[in-house]
């Protein structure tokens, strides 16, 4: 059967998880089914199970089948449309999902990097009493995930923008029982509205010049922007991925969204969700072709988000925190490319990083897994997922210790690991652009500055942030699992290596790590040139590439001088780690003296957030309290039109009242005063 | 002639609600109002001077139902009396809604 002919077909793929979302949901408001203080039961778990994975498997069986399919022909992809959505005046949008090459790649990330995090969740969230709720919200994530991939209009691509925003609020806040990660939820909500504010005002702007909301049509059509309109459009649209993808100035929200369980952080805070950005700026790459200063300042932005949130990763003493820091500092790299018209290294980047960190951050959750159990089997209150409070775990998980150990090479850079090649197609790509006398991008200028100079620049922020990157990594990785435990001997006796269900995923995830990079190697290395995703992303990314960048090229010799470069950037900060720390001295969590210095700018994440709540949410605060709530509110509502208005009617029936007063002598004065009045009246008139 | 009797009649009539409205016995009051009635009827008389003789019949009408009148108040007035053994008007309060 022709799958492509079979036109809906394409819906399946976010109705699976759909399906399985309403499934669970439903199960999880059943009575007997809902939140408790006990764990779910064995059965009920084994369905709840079955169905979440389940759906997620077959939904990853689909995406390759049709991937397939896609590479067998079907350039224009594979589309299935529902029906008009909405037709109003000269707007039209249907519902219409297209596979085509790019969000095939996506596709197969989200089902694939997916099933594994659901498979392991079933093994992490074992003893939680909302098994069911968790699972219905992970695949409801799953499925907007999908439709914002797979939408071929920008509205649709909308509806799944605002739906992964939504399963990430529920999944953040999934604890919501401590006030801090339901506020963590609100907060990523409320910064997500400032970059959707963007991207709307960016399709309002598409739709009143070009008078289509759709993707290809828009691109087909691209010409008939000025150069200045595609220039706002892009920003605005930028800013839209800066809020998903928590770019300078809205990242805060993703360290906060560690609140949520740790295969979320996985899933949606590092594999997928937050890549949403990246993805858009490549889906609408043709546009950002248009607009090279537009382009040069996603790519400034994104060089400084780089080394902004690495610099913090390096002083967090939460596993986790440092894993979200890292996070955005990664996507901050993918933006830089992409930012460069990059847009294979872009995506190449995003691939290998959803399987690295997905692996990073499933082993941090075996590793607070693990502290759990050990401080819980010996009765002590300390903080899970402080790495002061870990050290020696290696040798009680050496699986999870060895794995993580490859995704901290891949990440910071080791060949011929996956985070090696793709971080290199990035450097290598922002240089040859810089030294390119060809390429619009480099003879844009922005600020003053011509783009080859900004270019170089991002270059050199990109070095330094590896060599950042493999500091803050190797020093995870040496206080978490060398040296000796820290939190004392019965807590170790507690420490057990992940379960299988949650070891399958992660092994899974070092293969993939292990191997990913050899999507694409560059042609000056032995085995090379290996070009599987240029190739494969030439319909959709060669044109805007050649557009913003022409064809740069290095020479060989430059090339490998860049990439020993990089290899020693990785290999100083792995050294430097292993010589500058010193995990002995390190004392636990609540023995920590407190930090000074750089040290606790660092730390803090140089103040931010007290300088956000200072300057923004105090001022609103103060100002609600004041004017809203005791002016507007408590003033003129409830005193002048609530109680007022009562008070008012209250006197005057007192005074009705008091002319009603039964005495007849009253009414008698009352009949001659008014007689005295018209006659006065009739008279002196 | 008729200038000086609606004077008079003016004069009774303002004593009548003066009286009206000081006075809470209640037989008092009674008396007050017959006054008013009968300043009407002075100035009814006075002004038949001019018009004919129907300000005089209107009298006669007045005369009789003030008659009437004075029956029944007086015999509501003694209702009163036994009901509550007094006819100060202000301390009867069943007026009161």
């Amino acid at each position: 059967m022709d799958l492509a002919q079979s036109a809906p077909v394409v819906w399946l793929l976010p109705a699976l998880p759909l399906a399985g979302f309403l499934v669970n949901g439903a199960l999880s408001l059943l009575p007997a089914w809902r939140d408790g203080d006990a764990p779910v039961s064995a059965t009920r778990r084994t369905v709840v199970s079955v169905v979440g994975v389940g759906v997620m498997a077959a939904a990853f069986v689909l995406a390759v089948t049709l991937v397939v399919q896609l590479a067998n022909g079907a350039t224009e992809g594979i589309a299935g449309s529902l029906g008009t959505w909405m037709a109003a005046g000269d707007l039209r949008v249907d519902w219409t999902l297209r596979l085509d090459r790019l969000s095939g790649v996506m596709a197969l990330v989200i089902t694939g990097i997916g099933t594994l995090i659901h498979l392991y969740s079933t093994g992490y969230m074992a003893a939680d009493a909302g098994f069911a709720r968790y699972f219905a919200y992970l695949n409801l994530f799953v499925a907007f995930m999908l439709v914002l991939v797979l939408g071929d209009s920008l509205p649709v691509l909308f509806v799944g923008w605002e739906g992964v925003g939504l399963a990430s609020y529920l999944l953040i806040g999934f604890w919501f029982g401590e006030t801090a990660n339901a506020d963590a939820g609100k907060k990523a909500f409320v910064t997500n509205r400032i970059g959707d504010f963007g991207l709307l005002i960016g399709m309002f702007l598409l739709f009143a010049h070009l008078g289509t909301l759709d993707i290809p049509e828009i691109i087909a059509r691209r010409a008939d922007l000025s150069a200045a309109v595609a220039t706002a459009i892009c920003l605005f649209l930028f800013l839209g991925c800066a809020g998903k993808s928590a770019q300078l100035p809205l990242y805060v929200w993703l360290p906060d969204a560690m609140a949520g369980p740790t295969p979320v952080s996985a899933l949606i805070h590092a594999a997928t969700m937050v890549t949403a950005g990246v993805y858009l700026i490549v889906r609408m790459g043709a546009l950002f072709a248009m607009s090279p200063v537009a382009s040069l300042v996603v790519m400034v932005i994104g060089a400084v988000t780089a080394i902004w949130a690495a610099l913090v990763g390096l002083k967090q003493w939460d596993i986790k925190k440092v894993l979200a820091y890292s996070t955005v500092s990664q996507l901050g790299y993918m933006f830089m490319a992409a930012g460069a018209g990059a847009y294979t290294a872009a995506m190449f980047h995003l691939v290998t990083h959803a399987f690295f960190k997905a692996l990073l951050f499933l082993g941090a959750g075996s590793v607070i897994h693990a502290m759990h159990e050990g401080l819980h089997h010996a009765h002590v209150d300390a903080d899970p997922q402080d790495l002061r409070n870990m050290g020696g775990l290696g040798k009680r998980m050496p699986v999870t210790a060895t794995l993580m150990w490859i995704a901290t090479f891949a990440i910071a850079g080791v060949p011929p690991l996956a985070g090696f090649f793709s971080k290199d197609a990035i450097l290598t790509g922002l240089a040859a652009r810089a030294s390119s006398h060809d390429a619009p991008i480099a003879q844009a200028g922005l600020l003053g500055v011509p783009g080859s100079v900004w270019l170089w620049f991002a270059w050199g922020v990109g070095l330094v942030t590896a060599f950042v990157t493999a500091v803050y990594m190797t020093r995870l990785m040496r206080y978490a699992f060398t040296g000796t435990f820290r939190s004392g001997d019965v807590v170790a006796e507690g420490i057990h290596d992940a379960p299988m269900s949650m070891r399958l995923p992660l092994l899974a995830l070092g293969l993939l790590t292990l191997a990913g990079g050899w999507l694409e190697l560059p042609p000056v290395l032995p085995l090379g040139p290996v070009e599987l995703l240029t190739h494969w992303l030439a319909p959709v990314t060669a044109a805007p590439m050649t557009a913003l960048a022409g064809t740069p090229h290095l020479a060989h010799a430059t090339e490998y001088l860049l990439i020993g470069i990089a290899i020693a950037a990785a290999a100083a900060g792995i050294i430097v780690a292993f010589v500058a720390l010193e995990p002995a001295r390190l004392a636990t969590k609540d023995a920590a003296p407190a930090e000074t210095g750089i040290g606790r700018v660092l730390a803090n994440d140089y103040f931010v957030d007290t300088a956000i709540a200072r300057v923004v949410t105090g001022p609103i605060t103060a100002g609600s309290r004041a004017v809203l709530w005791r002016g507007i509110d408590l003033g003129l509502l409830h005193g002048v039109l609530a109680t007022g208005s009562a008070t008012l009617l209250r006197s005057v029936s007192w005074v009705g009242g008091q002319l009603q007063a039964g005495v007849a002598g009253g009414y008698a004065w009352a009949i001659a005063l008014g007689a005295l009045v018209l006659f006065a009246v009739f008279t002196l008139r | 002639m008729i200038r000086e009797a609606l004077i008079v009649s003016a004069i009774l009539f303002s004593i009548g609600v003066a009286g009206v409205l000081v006075h809470r016995n209640a037989l008092l009051l009674f008396m007050c109002v017959e006054l008013m009635l009968n300043a009407v009827n002075l100035t009814l008389v006075a002004f038949s001077r001019l018009h004919g003789t129907s300000g005089q019949v209107f009298v006669v009408l007045v005369m009789t139902v003030a008659a009437a009148e004075a029956a029944i108040g007086l015999a509501i007035v003694i209702g009163v009396f036994r009901h509550y053994r007094t006819v100060d008007m202000g301390r009867i309060r069943l007026l009161r809604g």
